[in-house]
């Protein structure tokens, strides 16, 4: 039935969709998993590394993780040579912005110029969608640290924390119960608080975990990346060595270890 | 011809601007308003062909209302401000240059203190605690220089003002009877007088 409609993107099917995009969101759901959470003093942004084969050459800085400006940057999940193109139009947009005001672009102005670019490729021209999905993490002084996720028909929105790509369900139900109620950050009332960023980092490895499901957590098969602000207030983007991936992975282990203890 | 000039002051900013409008041998009018408001918390005292400035400050202060209404009401900051007319001239330059020169005042609630920005026809931008554009500069400028001290008070700067317009009357050949002086603090933008009113027709 929905064969008629779906091979152009610039065409509604009669129950009012756009196959195409639909389509698109699914290659997500085949990618690699990346985890976003928004901590009180930073974020936090994990993903499954996925090592096709032994005999590859190791990405010099991260095949996940990518810089968009000195106060941005973002994870992806999908075809990465699509994404190399929106992460071109990311950087040139955030840069433009500085060269015209001296500023740097608020974090939401950045994601809603790649996500525009994104919705022309759904509307005009007969060109297949996008098949990326991003989680961009940026701080601006307007808005503090700031976590949105985009997917392939343009549409974008904020979050304390979600996951993209494979078993992204799961790792989200992980986070609806977790995030914001660990022992340690608990408010008295019993209200909502965000993690720290090793709060954060911790169960970013643990959704990992569960989205990775079979395989064991292993520091070569994830990257973790942490974005925060140092002394003189610049912002600091960091991939974790994988010695500071294995301690934090380790935490983990310790923790849910002992959790049927009490 | 036209006399602009400006002072940093403790929270904020005084811009006063001649009022004559005139070529030649010719006065048009004697109550034009030359200093702009941009937004709430900004203004620009222009200096150059009427149609330049007219067109130049109502290109800028539309676009800086756009993008406070395209971004959920964020405000761009002065310094902001400044560098996107310096970009627009800058881009012009080699086109279709706007043959103005102006002084950019604004007010920043982040760090409670006003800025001033010299930008000039050629695109030039360099902030500056005091400063002004056109003959003036030969009679101000030296005022200013002694007497501008960080930390004046609104009154302290007015007074500089004053000394600047007595000069001027005095030793500049051209007649400028009228003065608007606009004050841009955490109030935002706010006439402080005129000698002709830009409402009179």
């Amino acid at each position: 039935m929905a064969r008629r409609y779906d091979s152009s993107t610039t065409t509604f099917s009669p129950e009012g969709r756009l196959h195409q995009v639909e389509y698109a969101i699914e290659a997500i759901n085949n990618a690699g998993t990346c985890v976003g959470i928004l901590a009180r003093d930073g974020i936090v942004m994990a993903s499954e590394r996925r090592i096709t084969s032994g005999l590859l050459a190791p990405a010099k800085t991260s095949e996940k993780t990518y810089k968009l400006c000195p106060h941005a940057a973002c994870n992806v999940a999908g075809l990465t040579a699509d994404a190399n193109i929106l992460i071109d139009q990311a950087r040139l947009r955030a840069g433009r912005y500085h060269y015209q005001y001296q500023e740097p672009i608020p974090v939401e102005q950045l994601v809603e110029h790649v996500c525009n670019y994104k919705q022309s490729y759904t509307q005009y021209g007969g060109l297949r969608p996008f098949g990326v999905a991003f989680l961009f993490a940026g701080y601006d002084e307007k808005h503090g640290f700031q976590l949105y996720q985009s997917d392939p028909s343009g549409n974008y929105s904020g979050w304390k924390a979600t996951v993209i790509g494979a078993n992204n369900q799961a790792g989200k139900s992980l986070l609806k119960s977790e995030y914001g109620s660990s022992s340690a950050e608990m408010a008295d009332e019993g209200e909502e608080t965000s993690p720290d960023v090793a709060g954060a980092l911790r169960l970013a490895v643990k959704v990992l975990n569960k989205t990775m499901d079979g395989t064991a957590a292993a520091a070569e098969k994830m990257e973790l990346f942490t974005m925060t602000l140092d002394e003189s207030s610049e912002v600091v983007h960091h991939i974790l060595t994988q010695k500071e991936a294995q301690e934090v992975i380790d935490q983990v282990e310790a923790e849910t270890a002992s959790a049927g203890d009490s | 011809m036209d006399t602009v000039f400006g002072i940093q002051f403790k929270g904020g900013v005084v811009l006063a601007a001649d009022q004559s409008n005139a070529r030649s041998i010719l006065v048009y009018q004697n109550n034009l308003d030359k200093v702009t408001k941009l937004s709430s918390h900004s203004a620009m005292g222009v200096s150059g062909p009427n149609a330049d400035m007219v067109n130049f400050t109502e290109y800028i202060a539309k676009n800086l209302a756009l993008y406070e209404l395209a971004n959920d009401g964020t405000k761009l900051s002065t310094k902001a401000q400044a560098n996107f007319c310096r970009n627009e001239l800058a881009v012009a330059l080699r086109k279709g240059p706007y043959q103005v020169n102006l002084l950019l005042g604004g007010y920043d609630e982040k760090d409670d203190a006003g800025s001033l920005y010299f930008l000039d026809y050629l695109a030039a931008l360099q902030k500056v605690p005091y400063g002004s554009q056109g003959y003036a500069s030969n009679f101000c400028l030296s005022i200013m220089d002694k007497e501008y001290r960080e930390g004046l008070t609104e009154a302290d700067a007015l007074l500089i003002i004053e000394h600047c317009i007595k000069e001027i009357a005095t030793r500049f050949l051209i007649n400028q009877p009228n003065f608007m002086i606009k004050i841009i603090d955490k109030d935002g933008v706010r006439v402080h007088s005129f000698g002709g009113d830009p409402a009179d027709t």
